[in-house]
């Protein structure tokens, strides 16, 4: 591999890294307050695809002249919102009545939300994939040299900046962020310092709905075929993702993202590429095995 | 006579009645046959998780990829190796395509067997979401690696497998499976399946090796699996990787839960239930009288399954047949006390 091809495969890895990392937020943060993985969270992804997919048709033609750049950014800050309503639906209705309940029994409800996504997605938006419209024009940058960076690898990497720092700035600076956190390091003292929990886990759900739905955008803009089945396959990865950065840490699922995007990547374009799915797992077993609490995790001891 | 020789005589009858309706077998349409042998394996494959799943209080999400395995391995050495082996016995006899057929399957048992340890390893490690997700990322691996095997036809399948399946062989295996589980959790031994789930720490305390009982459900579970996939592949005929996926894993799984993790019974019942439905559905999607609607639903099975599931678990997360025996307190029971809320710690 020479080393264009080097650096070539590495900024498509960090592209494809930082859905990766997006999606990986949505798993930390709620596994940071309530102890589960959401399941279903690889499909909220998928619905921000399809409501790229209805929107844009409907909402593009009215930004004419100079609003033509707004279009799109009002198609995601839509999309952010509707899949941030779809993720506290489903937290209402299918997570909160099982608050108390085992782990294992709000596990399967969120296989079964995350199939019924999936499938009434089929049933409603029809199997067949469909091709995504074009939100911004798609080509490559000019004045890279022998490197190729499209304009809409550009937009997503911008697009993940922004979110993150925006996250960030909720988490670290508004007294909704300060819950949250005081949530995940102990819940039952948040709750007698008078947080309303369930406030802060629909706020939680939201937040990390809206980011898998911006994720489902920008991933449908780079790779314009989308289906309903199309969240599974990134939501787990984005799962690995989140568990090598160590799950319930912020950078850490950012940084887990892009780290799996880029090996991905590699493989992709090695001699094993046909491996390509596989590799994820792979890291996902190594990483429990050898550091079960991610590059940033706290280990925490077991209380009996 | 006590119970424990009731059970011995109801397998040993189990297994004649098996091989008296297997005689007949030729009698029964050809359909209704090979969906009584679906019910069959679908019962193994129910029962050998429900001792990861129920019994040890484990989840796994990675079933049917230590079916693939059965059923590839089994396949494999009755396609390649059957002429040799006949050759051997002096041609094709009822007996010798009785033994070679009882070794593949018991091969493919074993192979599976082997890749339940090999899962069963890091498990112990994990619980609860990791070790779901850590065994649908083996089902996965392991598809994708026959996918990659072009001995066995890579993603094209595998076909020209000797139709050996029978009545007599799917039922006298599903009398084995439920005598053997059965038992297991009955022996003193076998309790110890239901301490590690409900308590592991107490279940240390007492000097019960979480670890070993926890590999052995899984190690026990995947043979089980894989024999199913030994005969699942000598009744079609015809394999291929992707009808092992993830979805084929959740279908076990939801027997499992329709049927009340940790009773043998109550699985068995919704295995039987759950192929039957899922085959009248078939029909259901073709009446042109019905609405567009309901056939469209029905013909997109995975829409019930998940709203069945999430029904269970928010009303009867106990299965539908609580009234049937089982042991120890059943997952999810409110009789299980657990904090408000969410626990800390993986």
């Amino acid at each position: 591999m020479s080393s264009t091809e080097f650096i070539q495969q590495l900024i498509n890895g960090l592209s494809l890294g930082a859905f990766y990392a997006l999606i990986a937020l949505g798993y930390t943060m709620v596994y940071g307050v309530l102890r589960f993985i959401n399941f279903a969270h690889g499909d909220v992804f998928m619905i921000g695809a399809f409501c790229g997919y209805y929107l844009s048709p409907r909402l593009l033609p009215h930004f004419t002249g100079w609003l033509t750049p707004l279009g799109p950014v009002t198609v995601l800050i839509l999309t952010m919102l509707i899949c941030a309503l779809l993720g506290i639906t489903i937290e209402k209705l299918a997570y909160r009545p099982l608050r108390s309940r085992p782990k294992l029994t709000v596990l399967i409800t969120a296989i079964g939300v995350s199939l019924f996504l999936e499938y009434g997605g089929q049933f409603v938006f029809g199997a067949d994939p469909k091709s995504f419209p074009e939100l911004m024009p798609d080509r490559a940058l000019e004045g890279t040299g022998a490197l190729t960076i499209t304009t809409t690898q550009l937009a997503a990497f911008i697009v993940t900046v922004i979110l993150l720092v925006a996250l960030t700035l909720i988490v670290k600076r508004t007294r909704l962020g300060m819950a949250m956190r005081a949530l995940s390091n102990n819940p039952t003292a948040a709750a007698l310092m008078g947080i309303n929990v369930d406030t802060v886990i629909s706020f939680t759900f939201g937040l990390g709905s809206a980011l898998a739905g911006a994720a489902g955008i920008l991933f449908a803009l780079s790779y314009p075929s989308i289906d309903p089945l199309m969240g599974l396959l990134p939501g787990i990865k984005a799962f690995v993702a989140a568990v090598l950065g160590g799950i319930g840490s912020i950078p850490g699922a950012a940084i887990g993202g892009i780290i799996l995007g880029v090996v991905e990547t590699f493989v992709g374009a090695s001699a094993f590429s046909t491996y390509r799915d596989a590799i994820a797992f792979s890291l996902l077993i190594v990483i429990l095995l050898v550091r079960p609490a991610g590059i940033f995790g706290r280990v925490q001891p077991e209380k009996v | 006579m006590n119970y424990r020789h009731i059970k011995k005589w109801l397998l040993l009858a189990a297994i004649i009645l098996s091989g008296f309706a297997s005689h007949f077998s030729d009698a029964i349409n050809a359909y209704y046959l090979q969906v009584v042998i679906f019910i069959g394996i679908n019962i193994i494959l129910a029962v050998g998780l429900n001792l990861i799943n129920g019994y040890t209080g484990q989840f796994s999400l990675g079933h049917a990829g230590f079916m693939a395995i059965g059923a590839y391995v089994s396949a494999y050495l009755s396609n390649e190796h059957s002429a040799g082996f006949f050759h051997a016995l002096g041609g094709a006899s009822f007996f010798s395509v009785a033994a070679l057929f009882l070794g593949v399957l018991i091969a493919g048992g074993l192979a599976a067997a082997v890749a339940g340890l090999i899962v069963g390893v890091p498990s112990l490690r994990l619980k609860g979401d990791y070790l779901a997700i850590v065994t649908l990322g083996f089902g996965e691996i392991i598809r994708v690696v026959i996918q990659n095997t072009d001995a066995v036809g890579g993603p094209r399948g595998y076909g020209g497998i000797a139709s050996y399946t029978t009545l007599f062989w799917t039922y006298s295996i599903v009398a084995i499976t439920i005598y053997v589980v059965v038992s297991l959790i009955d022996s003193t031994y076998g309790r110890g399946f239901l301490t590690v789930r409900d308590d592991a720490v107490a279940a240390e305390a007492v000097g019960i090796n979480p670890t070993r009982y926890k590999v052995t459900a899984f190690v026990l579970g995947a043979f089980f699996a894989g024999i199913a996939g030994g005969l699942y592949a000598h009744s079609t005929t015809y394999i291929n990787p992707s009808g092992f996926d993830f979805q084929r894993s959740i279908e076990i799984v939801i027997m499992v839960i329709l049927g009340g993790m940790g009773s043998t019974a109550g699985v068995t019942f919704a295995a039987i239930l759950l192929t039957l439905l899922l085959e009248y559905l078939r029909f259901v999607s073709g009446y042109q009288w019905l609405p567009e609607i309901v056939r469209r639903i029905a013909a997109n099975r995975v829409i019930i399954y998940s709203l069945v599931l999430i029904a269970l678990m928010l009303l009867r997360p106990q299965g539908l047949f609580g009234w049937l025996p089982r042991r120890g307190v059943p997952v999810g029971s409110a009789r299980v006390k657990r904090t408000k809320l969410p626990p800390h710690a993986p």
